[in-house]
């Protein structure tokens, strides 16, 4: 911190220069617009100065990678120890097909799984539901039964990687698959290392895989939680995500409140259920986006960072350092992607992949050129991962801690970014929590909101989206597009009906029935879930017990 | 296709085409309800108001499962705001309503205020004809819902049904007049949220001071959305529906209704008959030589309408 | 007279992805159309249950979930079969190239994908709509 007197030298220094070269060179060469923002509305200033930082203390706010509040990052070295986990998101087709191209990620470099499913094992639908007809293996894996999900880890050693499941509604059933592999493979709970996203609150926002109510999944992600807790120590019990709420059109501001808000919520929700904060705050993690503005999105992730340290320490009187740290996976944003030019995406993956990496990630996955196109083949996930391995490898971006604290304007909008979040996640508080938040839909057309402003200014030319409204060529429409075979509905649904009539159904009957006593009382929902998968009960078996005793959430729409 | 004779087989489809004909003013509409008006009269019409977001349509939704599966049909207008700048709107109402979409007993339609004021929709009164026509047992309106005084619902339906929802307090307090004159129920939805018993608690004593009729409306309460204290409502209905028919109440009602109705016609063909005796031209040439003052507006406002004023005394 | 286009913006299928249907459905209100969206989740059955009901002129369907060779030309043949064949269907979404041809022959008479301006889908529903005067 520098002392009043030279802070009020460097202001009147400034503003000479403003009245001087400034007006000088504007009045000959006016800048490029009137007024410079980000898309969270933060005014960018000409040039930041030591005058931007005035109220900053740094051992208070910035302080030391690996110590509280955590601004620099949650490890004392970063990735000079280790690089982030480097994981694309992958899945479609069977279990077979999403095998095979697990094996071959993992075989050239990847360190971690990401596995996509489809929408009806998302939505708790086996593949032979009517709903299902023309989802399966579309968009991911099909996965209904303990069957498909030891095929889709044949081979791959459960003890050795780490998995994440982007699953959300049903986690709790995937989850419990993953431990019935594991012991089939004789690896125990203990031993086992991954996440399940298990955010549901986002679903309701922004990505639209519910199935239940807000109470009873709240209730089924804090018996996870505790399930976890004792069990499968290693595991991360929930990604808190922003992820798709910025995707779904969210500004970064809203982002980082949002997400936030979405673990206060979560938190609050385990501590009324009788769990110590301690106990299960430092599995919680999260998921951010990371989209183009270079600067903003490495303050975001730094301001997230700080916020919810403060948030563990102060307002939930964590104890355990654990618990303050804001562990998180980014994705690339996908929705900054374009159809047309598509080679341009990866210089924009690029630099949104270096934002996560100056930002602090703990792993990454970077999208696919041909992201607006369908889903990515192999030769673009290729040079998807390459690119996390370049900036690893190669940039030295990844040799120092945090390498851009200390810049004026970063520093600036670190500050600006973690003052806004504060003031949503203020009046989302006031509102009664997120939960009432989007129960009213004021969430929700917050993000509508954000997401029209940036479609008419993209419109207007105001946003310049290279390729796509300046500098357009004519293009040949794109060839080599992935395409999944169509017969995977009917191999899943032959596999259904083999798995039906061999399985012992009397087992599978009991155990549903103990899902249904379960679900209706308050036991923990886990271990009977985990019975009645390793009785080869399908997911939408389980799903529909849950259903008849859970009900079904209906989506809350204001636009 | 033949539409006088698809609403006489049931044909939902020429009920909706007739629907946005007559929303749009066709003559060819009005001459076929001209024709079939004898048909009305059988239909029970039940408002559904209240302030924005207490659940109108999902109470209504659900409401409207209910008397199907008594196996009575349903026909359901949902008003909604239109735009006065863009004349646009998103009709937002049928959302609430996806569990009906598919069942054949219940028919919906959402409509677009387009300037109407008052709380329902230009074409809802006929809208409302034409779905009696069809051979509607019960039409629920829902109102725009837009927090202001929505009178017009209490001159058009026969069991007017007020919802409210806890923590409206101040808004309860600043409607209290009017609503306490157009609700025949009053439903505190939303009944899972704290604070509904004090609500319903609230009404109830405002209603006390509001003894004008023999009909002491029911306070009720409802968690519309998981379907809980739905058959109380209906019972309260059912129930307002028989002391208006045995009080005779039913039929001066609807006879003031109908009086509203032709007069509310008589406006808007006065107004039409304005507008075609009147060119645009001319119509801004008043509007010009009032800007300047050369005339003033109550005498153009004679002026105008002087070509009609002589038809009619004619 | 002059009345608005109305027009059910729907999401077929289990996809979730309703940015785009929120967007084009604000931007048809803004272009004067009355706008009925359906929310997720929608079965053909109910779309077209909801477009006969509401008659509405324009069925806009969005979908990004790669189900749309298989729902988009049951809307259509729905609508046909239920003797609503009269309305102008369209649609948006991830949809690759080579299957627009497809959809075509099914009877949707346009395909909008990624990058296109509301305008240009506004533009196209204006000109190809039957709203009689
Ligand atoms: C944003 C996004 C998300 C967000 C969605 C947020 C939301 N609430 O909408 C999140 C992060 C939640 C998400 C999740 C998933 N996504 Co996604 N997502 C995207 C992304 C990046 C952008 C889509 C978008 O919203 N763009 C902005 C809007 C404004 O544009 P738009 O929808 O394209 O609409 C424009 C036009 O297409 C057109 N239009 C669209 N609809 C209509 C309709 C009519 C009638 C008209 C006239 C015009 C029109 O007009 C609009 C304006 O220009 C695309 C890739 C891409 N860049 O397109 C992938 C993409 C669509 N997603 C994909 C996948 C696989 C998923 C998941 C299913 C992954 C998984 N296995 O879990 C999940 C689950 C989602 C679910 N529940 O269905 C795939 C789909 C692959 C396919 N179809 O073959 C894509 C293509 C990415 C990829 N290459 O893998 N996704
Ligand atoms: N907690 C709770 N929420 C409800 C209940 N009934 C409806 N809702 C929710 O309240 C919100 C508004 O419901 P609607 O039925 O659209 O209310 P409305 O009065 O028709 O709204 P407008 O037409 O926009 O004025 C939705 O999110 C519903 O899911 C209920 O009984 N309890
Ligand atoms: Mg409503």
């Amino acid at each position: 911190m520098l002392s009043k007197d030279e802070i009020d030298k460097i202001k009147r220094a400034r503003e000479e220069w403003e009245e001087k070269s400034v007006s000088k060179t504007i009045s000959r060469f006016p800048e490029r617009k009137p007024k410079f923002a980000t898309d969270s509305g933060i005014v960018v200033k000409r040039v930041y100065t030591p005058e931007d930082l005035q109220g900053q203390d740094y051992l208070n706010d910035i302080g030391f990678p690996g110590e509280y509040p955590y601004t620099r990052g949650v490890q004392p070295t970063m990735y000079r120890g280790r690089f982030w986990t480097m994981r694309q998101y992958a899945g479609f087709g069977d279990a077979e097909e999403s095998n095979v191209r697990y094996k071959y990620l993992l075989s050239q470099g990847q360190t971690g799984l990401s596995i996509a499913f489809d929408l009806p094992t998302q939505i708790g639908y086996d593949s032979d539901h009517p709903l299902a007809e023309g989802e399966v293996g579309k968009v991911g894996v099909a996965i209904s039964s303990l069957a498909d999900m030891e095929v889709l880890f044949d081979g791959i050693p459960l003890d050795k990687v780490s998995t994440s499941m982007t699953i959300n509604a049903p986690a709790a059933i995937l989850l419990a698959m993953y431990i019935a592999v594991a012991e089939k493979q004789g690896v125990p709970m203990d031993k086992l290392d991954g996440t399940i996203q298990n955010d549901i609150l986002k679903e309701y926002v922004a990505r639209g895989t519910y199935i239940f109510p807000p109470a009873p999944s709240m209730r089924l992600i804090t018996d996870i939680f505790e399930f976890c807790s004792k069990n499968v120590p290693n595991w991360n019990t929930i990604s808190i995500s922003g992820y798709h709420i910025r995707e779904a059109g969210a500004t970064a501001v809203q982002e980082v409140a949002f997400t936030l808000a979405d673990g206060i919520a979560y938190v609050d929700a385990a501590i009324k259920a009788g769990l110590d904060v301690d106990e299960f705050a430092p599995r919680l993690s999260f998921f951010f986006n990371a989209h183009n503005n270079l600067f903003q999105e490495v303050a975001k992730f730094r301001a997230a960072r700080r916020l919810w340290a403060k948030i563990m320490k102060e307002r939930f009187n964590a104890k355990n350092p654990k618990s303050w740290q804001l562990r998180f996976h980014t994705q690339t944003g996908g929705s900054t992607l374009t159809a047309q030019q598509p080679d341009n995406n990866i210089v924009r993956v690029t630099l949104q992949a270096l934002e996560a990496v100056l930002g602090g990630t703990q792993s990454l996955h970077t999208n696919s050129r041909d992201e607006a196109l369908s889903l990515p083949t192999e030769d673009s996930v290729r040079i998807a991962l390459r690119t996390q391995q370049i900036i690893a490898y190669e940039s030295g971006a990844a040799d120092t801690v945090d390498p851009l604290a200390g810049s004026y304007y970063v520093e600036a909008l670190t500050d600006e970014i973690e003052k806004r979040a504060m003031e949503y996640i203020k009046k989302i508080d006031d509102l009664g929590g997120a939960p009432k938040a989007i129960e009213k839909g004021y969430i929700q057309k917050e993000i509508q909101d954000a997401a029209y402003e940036y479609q008419k200014a993209v419109e207007s030319g105001e946003i310049v989206v290279v390729g796509m409204n300046k500098f357009q060529i004519e293009e040949e429409p794109p060839k080599n597009l992935l395409k999944v075979d169509p017969a995977v509905a009917e191999k899943q649904k032959a596999r259904l009906a083999r798995l039906k009539s061999e399985r012992d159904n009397n087992r599978v009957k009991e155990a549903l029935s103990g899902v249904e006593k379960a679900a209706k009382g308050e036991e923990n929902l886990m271990p009977y879930i985990i019975e009645a998968v390793k009785a080869y009960a399908t997911l939408g078996e389980v799903c529909d017990v849950l259903r008849s005793v859970f009900g079904v959430y209906q989506e809350s729409v204001i636009l | 296709m033949d539409i006088k004779k698809g609403i006489i087989d049931g044909d939902r489809i020429a009920l909706a085409k007739l629907i946005t004909m007559a929303e749009d003013g066709k003559k060819e509409a009005m001459d076929i309800i001209k024709e079939l008006y004898h048909r009305t009269g059988n239909a029970y019409l039940i408002g559904i108001t209240g302030p924005p977001g207490v659940g109108k349509s999902t109470l209504t939704a659900k409401l409207a499962r209910a008397y199907s599966g008594l196996g009575k049909k349903i026909g359901i207008i949902a008003c909604d705001p239109t735009s006065p700048y863009t004349g646009g709107a998103i009709l937002g109402d049928r959302i609430r309503m996806q569990e009906l979409f598919t069942d054949p007993n219940i028919f919906i339609r959402s409509m677009g205020s387009r300037g109407h004021l008052g709380g329902l929709s230009r074409g809802t009164r006929v809208a409302v004809r034409i779905m009696d026509i069809f051979g509607m047992d019960y039409i629920f309106i829902e109102t725009v819902g837009v927090g202001q005084s929505e009178v017009e619902i209490a001159d058009t339906a026969d069991t007017t049904i007020m919802v409210l929802a806890p923590g409206l307090g101040d808004d309860i307090q600043a409607m209290k007049a009017g609503i306490m004159e157009i609700g025949d129920i009053f439903v505190v939805n939303k009944a899972d949220r704290e604070g509904a018993e004090k609500t319903a608690r609230e009404i109830d004593t405002m209603l006390d001071f509001n003894e004008k009729s023999t009909w002491r409306p029911k306070v009720i309460m409802t968690v519309a959305q998981d379907n809980k204290g739905i058959n109380d409502v209906l019972h309260a209905i059912e129930e307002h529906m028989k002391y208006i028919k045995d009080s005779g109440i039913f039929a001066s009602k609807r006879k003031e209704h109908i009086k509203e109705e032709i007069l509310e016609l008589a406006t808007q063909n006065i107004m039409s008959e304005i507008m075609t005796g009147l060119s645009k031209e001319e119509l801004l040439g008043i509007v010009d030589k009032v800007a300047k003052r050369e005339i003033d507006p109550y005498s153009a406002s004679i002026d105008i309408i002087k070509p009609i004023k002589g038809g009619i005394q004619k | 007279m002059d009345r608005p286009i109305r027009v059910l913006v729907a999401k077929p299928g289990l996809d979730g992805h309703d940015r785009g249907a929120k967007v084009i459905a604000r931007a048809f209100r803004d272009a004067g159309m009355e706008v009925i969206y359906t929310g997720l989740r929608q079965t053909p059955e109910q779309i077209v249950e909801a477009a006969i009901q509401e008659d509405v002129d324009v069925v806009a369907l969005s979908i990004l979930s790669g189900a749309h060779n298989t729902l988009l030309p049951k809307v259509v043949q729905l609508l046909k079969e239920k003797g609503a064949g009269d309305k102008l269907v369209v649609g948006g979404g991830v949809i690759p190239p080579d299957d627009i041809p497809y959809l075509k022959s099914q009877g949707i008479a346009e395909i909008f994908t990624p990058g296109t301006p509301t305008s240009e889908s506004i533009e196209f529903i204006k000109s190809h709509v039957r709203v009689e005067a």
